[in-house]
């Protein structure tokens, strides 16, 4: 019975730090471009961060090779020969983390080359790290609810 | 006689006997069964080595690359450890012709005088077997157990970068499994490689712990008033235990290949193959063991230094790890080394030190209490590893298209999907999957440390090292989604 409590407040717990609307400040509608170096095996910047709600353009320069640029969750991809600057935009709606890969096979490491967009406040990590301390507290208290229940009916 | 306790049977509560069912009997007794799967496999292993040795150097248009360590790797991470544990162990084209050999047949039962006598089993420096084509010795005492294959494991964690990546050298090392498997068993009996050496083998049989398939006697009894021992000595219906297991004694997945001889060889009908609540061997403290904790670490350190590595935004750390710059190299040898071998054990073992002091264990010595405490860390590793491989798994899964036309990369279209574009799958589901997973691999942590601890204290106690190792797999876990959700840089 008591378990059963518990795995009723957790979960309802759970669903909270899931659905809660993320306080953050409204969506700003700005723009930005970003140079996106390609060389073997990795992007310069290898991480860059937009707000949620931005117009992100991005141009790809190939230093070495050919290098694609393909954006995970944004289906965005470019393809940059050396010499030749490819471009793409689009609107960064979706926050979260989002890899960047290379869709040109570039060499050996190519699968490997990767970087990643950040779009911000990057609500699927937090609610992640909620939703995993939750889960580890709803663990333990069921796990030991179990046991004073058992330690209970042994002693009865 | 010692008392055998009927829990351990596979008919006790919890447990669905799939062998029941005579159509799954059937099959899996089926002698040619092992060789049609291990044939095929086989012949898939010879075509990766080829494609490795002699096919194109660009990776991802490589039979080679991209069926093992993209196709066979996820089939293997995603599919067949976490359900069927050894399973793999079944399929693998590894041993395949080292058993041939040995048994001078590829599929037909020992003829007679091939049978060895149940003395052999008190008579460990007598070979075993009559078997023509080996030398059948003992595997060296000193060296059994899984540091071999922890070893080869790290080894090969370490150029995992060079092998990954480049088709030759994981020709070589594939060709390099199966001679090295072929040269052990000219020398000993039954399968040494797979049980001593095999490095894939060590964590899939640390990972089987969890798997919700098992094979195991039906019931003790039956096996201790039986004294032909069939199933570990051979008989006119199949050989002994490759895998040189006693069945009657099984109570862990971790050794135990799931070949069947036993189910072809029990002349009692007494061996099941059954569905589990997972992660139940994991508490068997029976098999608790030093080298299996050091698996544990070994895989979860992995699991975190691949991430960073290959799925990470630093091109000079891949540039290390691909040993393009030998110095840069050596370093980063250096670090994976010291965390898989000190960094990681050294943290768990303070952390058990911590729980002991908590729980007032003073009368368990410290290096069992760090061994047991090792084993929550098998649903976490093998969650972190799911995780990883799905990260690059769906992204490049659609290599295996046009490769499939020319694995060769010989310009070949075989199917027509030669010039199928890559196109990464599954991209914005991979997250909710891994924060599942990792959050999953977390609970069944937790769970198995509240076993492990039950084992050494009751009660109020109890619980306080619980609570220190669930803040341990919380932190550890929330690493691993940092890896995946967090930005890196």
């Amino acid at each position: 019975m008591r378990r059963g409590i518990v795995l009723v407040v957790f979960l309802a717990l759970g669903a909270v730090v899931l659905l809660a609307p993320w306080p953050v400040p409204a969506p700003r509608a700005s723009e930005r471009e970003i140079v996106i170096r390609g060389r073997q095996y990795a992007y310069a910047p290898g991480v860059f961060r937009v707000s949620q709600g931005e117009r992100v353009t991005m141009v790809l320069e190939a230093e070495d090779v050919t290098h694609g640029l393909y954006v995970d969750g944004y289906g965005v991809d470019l393809v940059a020969v050396p010499g030749r600057p490819a471009r793409a935009s689009f609107v960064a709606d979706r926050e979260g983390k989002f890899r960047l890969r290379c869709s040109k096979v570039c060499g050996s490491l190519h699968p490997f080359m990767l970087g990643e967009l950040i779009v911000e406040p990057n609500g699927p990590w937090w609610r992640a790290v909620g939703l995993t301390i939750l889960t580890a507290a709803g663990t333990v208290t069921y796990l030991t609810v179990g046991r004073a229940g058992a330690r209970r009916e042994v002693s009865a | 006689m010692s008392p055998v306790t009927p829990q351990h049977a596979s008919s006790a509560r919890g447990r669905l006997e799939l062998t029941r069912w005579s159509v799954v009997r059937g099959v899996l007794r089926q002698r040619a069964l092992n060789w049609v799967l291990m044939t095929l496999a086989l012949l898939g292993f010879a075509v990766a080595i080829l494609a490795g040795l002699a096919g194109t150097a660009v990776g991802s248009a490589n039979f080679g690359i991209v069926f093992v360590w993209i196709v066979w790797w996820g089939l293997l991470m995603c599919v067949l450890l976490p359900l069927g544990g050894r399973a793999w162990c079944l399929i693998c084209p590894v041993p395949a012709p080292g058993e041939w050999v040995q048994r001078g047949a590829l599929v037909r039962p020992p003829v007679a005088g091939e049978v060895g006598l149940p003395l052999a089993i008190s008579a460990p420096d007598r070979p075993i077997n009559g078997l023509p084509f080996t030398l059948g010795w003992r595997w060296p005492t000193r060296l059994r157990g899984i540091w071999l294959q922890n070893i080869g494991f790290l080894g090969v964690a370490l150029f995992s970068t060079v092998i990954l990546t480049q088709p030759w050298i994981t020709g070589w090392v594939l060709l390099g499994f199966l001679v090295g498997a072929l040269g052990l068993a000219l020398l000993f009996e039954r399968r040494a490689f797979c049980r001593y050496v095999c490095p894939v083998g060590g964590f899939i049989g640390l990972y089987s712990l969890l798997a919700p398939l098992e094979l195991r006697v039906k019931d003790p009894v039956v096996c201790q008033n039986h004294w032909t021992k069939e199933c570990y000595l051979g008989s006119a219906s199949g050989y002994g235990c490759p895998w040189l297991e006693q069945p009657w004694r099984l109570d862990r997945n971790a050794y135990c290949g799931l070949c069947g001889e036993c189910l072809r060889t029990c002349p009692k009908d007494n061996v099941a193959v059954s569905v589990r609540w997972p992660g139940t061997d994991l508490l068997m403290a029976r098999g608790w063991r030093l080298d299996e904790a050091y698996k544990a670490f070994i895989m979860l350190a992995c699991a975190a230094i691949y991430p960073v590595v290959l799925l990470g935004p630093w091109g000079w750390l891949k540039a290390w790890a691909n040993l393009d710059w030998l110095p840069g190299f050596g370093l980063y040898a250096a670090a994976f080394l010291a965390l898989n071998l000190v960094g990681v054990p050294g943290a768990h073992l303070g952390i058990a030190a911590l729980v002991r002091r908590a729980v007032g264990l003073r009368e368990v010595p410290l290096g069992q209490l760090f061994v047991a405490l090792a084993y929550p860390l098998v649903p976490l590793g093998l969650a972190a590893w799911l995780a990883f491989t799905l990260s690059f798994v769906f992204a490049n899964l659609s290599y295996a298209l046009p490769v499939l036309s020319d694995p060769f990369g010989w310009g070949w279209n075989l199917l027509g999907t030669r010039d199928v574009a890559w196109q990464p799958w599954l991209a914005g589901g991979v997250l909710i999957l891994q924060t599942l997973l990792l959050i999953a691999g977390m609970v069944g942590a937790i769970g198995t440390a509240d076993g492990v601890l039950r084992q050494f204290a009751g009660g109020r106690r109890a619980v306080w090292g619980l609570a220190i190792q669930a803040l341990l797999l919380t932190g550890e876990t929330i690493f691993f989604l940092w890896l995946y959700l967090g930005a890196l840089a």
